[in-house]
């Protein structure tokens, strides 16, 4: 069989040690993704390190105000986390909106930064792609693209990011913290995953030996007003066409501060702050929504089954930050009661 | 009330604990000794030839026992009907390994034989093939002007009817008409169960084969014929199928490379496949269609036309019935039906439930609602003014016929009356409310069918007949049937089924299975029933002694007198009186030819769904859908409401996601596993409700059975079509109804 070794790491800086030994050394955590990359052919490594057993399960507070999520917490445990749910809502309800309830609970956060793309040519051995295979070609463009990239896209490659935690964790304005052969470092959410250029096989900023070991969220208050929208072609366990993380400060009708973050668009969680300064100051109408938007997706480009992805984008942007305004999350439990 | 008349009552599974258990046991699921495991290598071009495959870099890995490809496999059954199998489409069989030509994405073209599955799995993915490219053809889209009427069809189809009066001159004539083109893509089946086949070697080229299969005797006569193998020496054992669909009405392939495999190494084997490779066979048919109706001021249809195009492979004419059944559930006196096939560089697609109907209905009924907005009418108003009362394809009126009935209960039941006709008029807050409605026609078939039945001297009946269970219930029903047939509680019948070595039962398709098998063991039954009276005279002082069949009833463990039911006797006291250890009776029922002969036999529904549609975003809820259905008699509207139920999930599916998406630069299908292949989760899913329209029939066989398997399908993509447009104003011909289509 597809011969590997297993290891399980005692500690962060061997698991660093053991993966900057060797190339061909893959983290395993849940599991979710690395287990069917593998099947399929696409992963291949040659030494699994288990990191399960690293203490890196917390979720604590930190001395700033803010909350720190463990590398290895559970995607479940931390939707449900009392303090997640009550300051960090819109993460709750990014993360839920992902996989389904058994995915959930063996897949970490930390794992969820490296869920690799769902593009049906990265996953389909029998045709060229540049992620898989650099230098092979993008079968996406001039292919069968309906769940593409319509931002940030290159030549090589249109992929998108699939998570949605990492939508919200982008607007939340989270940053990474990283362990390496140098010491601890942090990184600003929206600087870790990154476009894909003419490097597609690369979709983190990550330096070969280094682990995330937390996920920090800033002391920043959008528990009030927030949304995370997600379409896709069915309501549970499908990823997203588009998803919208908007969260919103207000003073009256006055918007503060504005988040704003997409995903299933780009290689990467999409966060415009050139729209949510146009949102600043603006007061919270349909109005104020549609010109952000419009900015957001100025430079959009569609490769043609992903085209309505563009008007799509714009329109889930316009609700979900009227949905963050209204502070009504969710306006689709209407079909509950559906008699005449 | 008895307590052994069963047949009408809810009854759960009887297999139920088995299944829930994990005692009940699938093909890939037999643990036989000495078992290797095959991986199937597919094809990744879809057209060329193969110039080399490095097979012995693959076999050099220690615990690979053989690659088989064209390069190596013996010589096999040499002609096509050799590997023709029971529902074989006219041309000639795909056979696997058979040569180095590639005529699809796919196609298996390797199979490698390792001591473990794992091992079979990563070896496959070192073997090297070499191809020559051929350019490909796989868009139907190019084919518009390239179709042919097929010639011989498979089994069970019928050609359309030739046209009847003048559809032409009347179309021209008439006061309103409307024309549209209807398209789907592909779909696959995808049952939950992978196709698998464990083959345990016995010995001498004798094999006991645990199969993936909707017929056991289809894959026994498939795998004898090209092996060369005796029946005593391939008996074929399905005892629990999870999911058909069709998709196991022909043998498909990893039954050939198990086969082979073991009798070339003269050992036990097993091939599954992977959920990717179920994208590698049949599929319901990409289909092009074209309807034009029109009517007469007053609304009566004036003239119908509808035209289908699909595609087929290279190498067989798959045909099924799309058009036909516009001729038949509309009283309409001006039809022209015409159906065509092209040639694709494909696999030949295959049944894929109410094959041709669930396609016809979808567009049929999508024309028939936009005629009604056309001629100002209300769609049900407008179907009943155009109710056929007879079959006019055949010219035969109907055994039975009450669809009127389901569209007035299902109306009544959805609350049709209170419907808005204009379209966006209707809300729920910020939704659009949108209701439609459809419906169908589906033929009620019944096959020639054997069983046997023994009682056994503590009063137990064991039934017997080779058929197959995909999921429907037929162990349930024939239970049902048998009880109450002898008059016998249900904990003492036992029905056996799925095995070559039983009575010969027709495949498990077609909606037939309950009437072919309910018939055939009642039919057994009774002449069981008849020995039995006879015994039961002999007792002494029997005071059943002057009774003829029809005298007696058998319930409740009796056997009395109609006229005096206190004068019984004990069936169980029957054999040991007799000093018989059992009673047993083999019998082949034969369907009656005059009843298909003078009468139209077919079952009917009508469907009516309501969706909620976000006005902006485009996205679609079906909220609530009605299916009501006439289809006879239902046995066990326990698991005959389970039928219905998944019919109505599989039709919002239909409507809302499911397409197989070929990038044609590759001729492959690129969505090949259930990640981007959508079907509903259950948050798709609200509120279904399920009629039985009483229907009997007492021409159709002798339990008055339509079989439900297909029926329930039918209009229900029509009928979330047809109330997306009442919602939103917008005309969806093209499935699925997805979010981009609602922009």
């Amino acid at each position: 069989m597809n011969s590997f070794t297993y290891t399980r790491a005692t500690a962060v800086d061997a698991a660093v040690r053991e993966k900057s030994a060797d190339d061909g050394v893959k983290f395993i955590a849940g599991g979710t993704n690395l287990l069917d990359l593998m099947k399929e052919n696409i992963e291949r490594p040659t030494r699994l390190v288990d990191i399960n057993t690293l203490p890196l399960t917390t979720i604590d507070s930190t001395p700033e105000g803010g909350l720190r999520l463990g590398a290895l917490a559970t995607n479940a445990d931390t939707a449900w986390h009392p303090e997640v749910e009550k300051r960090y809502p819109l993460l709750s309800q990014a993360i839920l909106a992902g996989a389904s309830p058994q995915l959930r609970n063996m897949a970490t956060d930390g794992g969820n930064l490296f869920q690799r793309t769902r593009c049906y040519y990265f996953y389909d051995l029998a045709t060229p792609c540049n992620k898989r295979e650099p230098g092979s070609g993008c079968s996406a463009i001039g292919g069968y693209n309906r769940i593409h990239a319509i931002l940030g896209t290159s030549e090589s490659c249109i992929a998108t990011h699939p998570s949605d935690m990492c939508v919200a964790l982008a607007a939340l304005n989270a940053t990474v913290r990283v362990t390496g052969k140098n010491g601890e470092r942090t990184v600003q959410f929206a600087d870790f995953h990154r476009l894909p250029e003419d490097q597609p096989q690369f979709d983190n900023t990550l330096a070969p030996d280094e682990i995330v070991t937390a996920i920090d969220l800033p002391n920043e208050d959008f528990s009030q007003n927030f949304s995370y929208l997600k379409l896709r072609d069915r309501t549970s366990y499908a990823f997203a066409l588009v998803s919208v993380a908007a969260a919103l400060q207000l003073e009256g009708n006055t918007i503060k501060e504005a988040r704003l973050a997409l995903g299933g668009v780009a290689h990467k969680p999409w966060r415009d702050s050139a729209a949510e300064n146009l949102l600043k100051g603006q007061p919270a109408t349909e109005e104020t929504f549609r010109r952000a938007a419009a900015a957001v997706l100025q430079d959009a480009k569609g490769y043609g089954h992903n085209t309505f992805k563009i008007e799509l984008a714009k329109r889930a942007i316009v609700r979900a930050l009227k949905q963050a305004a209204e502070g009504t999350q969710h306006a689709t439990e209407a079909f509950k009661n559906s008699n005449p | 009330m008895s307590t052994t008349n069963y047949i009408g009552k809810p009854t759960s599974r009887v297999e139920g604990p088995a299944k829930v258990t994990g005692a009940a046991k699938y093909a890939a699921e037999y643990n036989v000794p000495d078992l290797a495991y095959g991986y199937v290598v597919s094809s990744p071009i879809a057209k060329g030839k193969i110039t080399k495959i490095h097979a012995d870099e693959v076999r050099a890995i220690p615990g690979v026992l053989q690659v088989f490809s064209h390069e190596n496999v013996p010589s096999l059954a040499w002609f096509d009907r050799s590997y023709k199998d029971d529902v074989a489409p006219g041309g000639s069989p795909f056979r696997p390994l058979q040569g180095a030509e590639v005529k699809y994405s796919q196609q298996p073209v390797a199979v490698v034989i390792a001591e473990t599955f794992e091992l079979a799995r990563y070896a496959a993915s070192l073997l090297r093939i070499d191809y020559d490219v051929a350019p490909h053809d796989t868009d139907l889209e190019t084919k518009r002007d390239d179709g042919f009427e097929p010639g011989r069809g498979k089994t069970g189809w019928v050609p359309p009817p030739k046209p009847r009066g003048n559809p032409n001159e009347a179309l021209k004539n008439a006061v309103h008409k409307v024309e549209g083109e209807y398209i789907h893509l592909t779909q696959h089946h995808n049952p939950m169960e992978m196709f698998a086949s464990t083959v345990e070697w016995l010995g001498d080229k004798k094999l006991k084969i645990y199969d993936k299969t909707q017929g056991a005797f289809n894959s026994q006569q498939y795998v004898t014929k090209v092996f060369g193998l005796s029946k005593d020496d391939a008996q074929v054992i399905s005892k629990y199928t999870g999911g058909g669909f069709g998709s196991g009405l022909r043998p498909q392939y990893q039954l050939f490379m198990a086969v082979l495999a073991s009798l070339e190494l003269k050992r036990s084997v097993r091939v599954s496949l992977t959920r990717q490779q179920m994208f590698s066979f049949g599929h319901r048919p990409h289909t092009l269609q074209y309807v034009e109706l029109g009517t007469n001021a007053d609304g009566t249809l004036a003239a119908l036309h509808h035209h289908a195009l699909h595609e087929t492979s290279q190498f067989e004419d798959y045909t099924e019935n799309v058009v036909n059944w516009s001729g038949m559930l509309y009283q309409c006196d001006n039809v022209k039906l015409t159906y065509q096939l092209a040639k694709l560089d494909v696999y030949t697609p295959q049944d894929m439930r109410a094959p041709g109907a669930a396609t016809g209905s979808f567009a049929l009924e999508i024309a028939m609602d936009e005629m009604a907005y056309a001629a100002g009418l209300d769609p049900l108003e407008f179907r009943l003014r155009n109710y056929a009362e007879r079959d006019q394809n055949a010219d035969k009126p109907f055994s039975s016929k009450k669809l009127r009935e389901c569209y007035h209960e299902g109306a009544a039941k959805f609350g049709w009356d209170k419907r808005n006709p204009e379209p966006r008029s209707m809300r729920d807050g910020n939704m659009l409310v949108g209701w439609g409605m459809g419906g169908g026609v589906w033929d009620a078939s019944i096959q020639k069918c054997a069983a046997k039945v023994t009682l056994t001297a503590d009063g137990h009946l064991n039934v017997l007949s080779g058929a197959n269970d995909i999921g429907t219930g037929t162990y349930t029903i024939i239970t049902q049937i048998a009880a109450e047939t002898l008059g016998l509680p249900l904990e003492a019948v036992t029905f056996t089924l799925g095995d070559t070595t039983l009575p010969e039962a027709p495949l498990q398709g077609g909606s037939w299975t309950a009437a072919s098998v309910g018939n055939a063991v009642k039919e057994t039954c009774d002449k069981l029933g008849e020995k039995l009276l006879k015994l039961a005279q002999k007792m002494a002082g029997s005071p059943l002694k002057d009774a003829s069949y029809e005298d007696v009833q058998f319930v409740n463990g009796q056997i009395r007198l109609n006229a005096d039911p206190t004068q019984a006797v004990v069936i169980r006291d029957v054999l040991p009186a007799s000093g018989e250890k059992e009673l047993t009776v083999e019998n082949t029922m034969m369907p009656n030819p005059a009843s298909q002969l003078t009468h139209s036999l077919h079952a009917h529904n009508a469907v009516f769904a309501e969706v909620k549609v976000d006005p902006e975003l485009g996205t679609v809820h079906v909220t609530r859908v009605v299916n009501a259905v006439a289809a006879g008699r239902i046995l066990n509207p326990k698991t005959a409401r389970s039928q219905v139920l998944g019919s109505v999930v599989w039709g919002i599916s239909m409507a809302m996601m499911e397409e197989t998406v070929m990038d044609h630069g590759f001729g492959r299908y690129m969505n090949h596993n259930l990640s981007e292949y959508h079907v509903p989760v259950c948050a798709d899913i609200h509120d279904i409700e399920v009629i039985f329209v009483e229907e009997e029939d007492d021409k159709v066989n002798p339990l008055g059975i339509k079989g439900l398997g297909e029926v329930g399908l039918l209009g229900v993509a029509a009928a979330i079509a047809n109330a997306v447009y009442h919602a939103t104003g917008k005309r969806i011909r093209n499935l699925p109804v997805s979010i981009d289509k609602l922009l």
